[in-house]
């Protein structure tokens, strides 16, 4: 990915100053190492902070709901599928966005890295297949691959699957033997450490709502946890009340969530809520063959009614 | 919510309509029975805060 950066600013440059959109979506460097952060350019000038790396793991989607104006936006495969989800729950007209795909090979976990090395990280490079790690005594270098998020080492659907322009020709896509390992894993214990698993999973949660502020499905004018007539649910910490909250904002993301990983990244305290999503994006492969914002013309799971459906556990 | 660690038996799920009494208390009784035999719930409980 390393050489998107200057693609990126010409074609964003470009639509500015011919005015086809009247701002573009992207990413600039942040005030930390690997900490990209949202960039809006709404004139030439501006395309100049842009830049891509593999730090960009924030889903630019998340800010085109119910956009008026005319956006382009630059999109890694998940961010595409969750454009095409926000199209078919109509919170973007498709005319109303220019995608810039970008072919993803994974952006990089900032809380692994950071665990491995010794001191504070004052400086990340790359290339196209290492990442340099500059702390104040030492220099290490990763392989890529071994320090990407979880959800990209997953990913089997990298390059965009709608776009208007592409930055760089698509790359082959991973073929990854088991998708569901870890699930399958909690789907083999017993009922007590199902329990006792996400228990201890879920303890540290502060309900800081950064996951769901950060994931483009999360779009509610108001969410069932801010509600408080009638209220839901309680708004401290206590277990039952932070279970409620996962397990119910895990269900509304049913069969729309691409596994783009931002609902994690953006957690600080680092909590692997997306083995909830991905229960559920498991369960809609299985049993309805769907996966999540893959084509404008075909109507979500949890969206059709076929009288046909076997529903075995409706009595 | 079974992998959470709710017992299936816990949650059931029935489409019924009005005018099927007959139905309604069949699944009643069977939503009773399999609850009756798992026992009570252990987990998912929420101790209200106690005012002194
Ligand atoms: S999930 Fe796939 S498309 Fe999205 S950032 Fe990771 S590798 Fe890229
Ligand atoms: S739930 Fe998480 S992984 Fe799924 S779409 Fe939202 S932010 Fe992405
Ligand atoms: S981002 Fe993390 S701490 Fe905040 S509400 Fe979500 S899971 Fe809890």
């Amino acid at each position: 990915m390393v050489g998107y950066t200057d693609k990126i600013k010409e074609i964003a440059g470009r639509l500015l100053k011919e005015c086809t959109v009247d701002m573009v979506i992207g990413f600039r460097k942040g005030t930390m190492p690997m900490m990209n952060e949202p960039c809006f350019a709404t004139t030439p000038e501006a395309v100049d902070s842009l830049v891509w790396d593999s730090n960009c793991g924030i889903n630019l989607a998340n800010y085109l709901t119910n956009r008026k104006e005319k956006v382009a936006v630059i999109a890694k495969g998940c961010d595409s599928r969750n454009i095409v989800t926000h199209i078919i729950e109509n919170k973007i007209k498709r005319d109303q966005v220019v995608i810039i795909g970008v072919p993803c090979t994974g952006m990089i976990d900032k809380r692994r890295i950071t665990d491995m090395v010794a001191g504070e990280i004052l400086d990340v490079s790359e290339t196209e297949n290492t990442i340099k790690v500059k702390t104040a005594d030492a220099e290490t270098l990763f392989d890529k691959a071994e320090v990407l998020q979880q959800n990209c080492a997953l990913c089997i659907h990298r390059n965009p699957v709608i776009f208007d322009e592409m930055v760089a020709d698509a790359i082959p896509e991973q073929d990854v033997v088991d998708r569901y390992a870890d699930i399958q894993k909690i789907e083999a214990m017993d009922i007590e450490d199902k329990w006792r698993f996400f228990d201890d999973l879920l303890r540290p949660c502060i309900r800081c709502y950064a996951c769901r502020n950060a994931c483009p499905l999360c779009y509610c004018p108001t969410c069932f946890v801010d509600e408080s007539k009638p209220q839901w649910m309680g708004k401290g910490q206590d277990p039952m009340d932070v279970r409620t909250f996962h397990f119910l904002r895990a269900y509304h993301c049913a069969g729309r969530c691409t596994d783009c990983g931002a609902c994690e990244r953006a957690c600080p305290v680092g909590i692997n809520m997306r083995l909830l999503t991905r229960k559920l994006e498991k369960d809609c492969q299985e049993e309805f063959g769907w996966e999540a914002g893959l084509s404008l013309d075909q109507r979500p799971a949890m969206d059709v009614y076929q009288a046909n459906d076997p529903e075995p556990f409706i009595k | 919510m079974e992998l959470m660690g709710i017992e299936p038996d816990r949650l059931h799920f029935s489409w019924i309509s009005s005018a099927e009494s007959t139905k309604f208390v069949n699944v009643v009784k069977e939503v009773t029975e399999k609850v009756k035999a798992i026992g009570p719930n252990t987990h998912f409980i929420k101790n209200t805060a106690k005012v002194a």
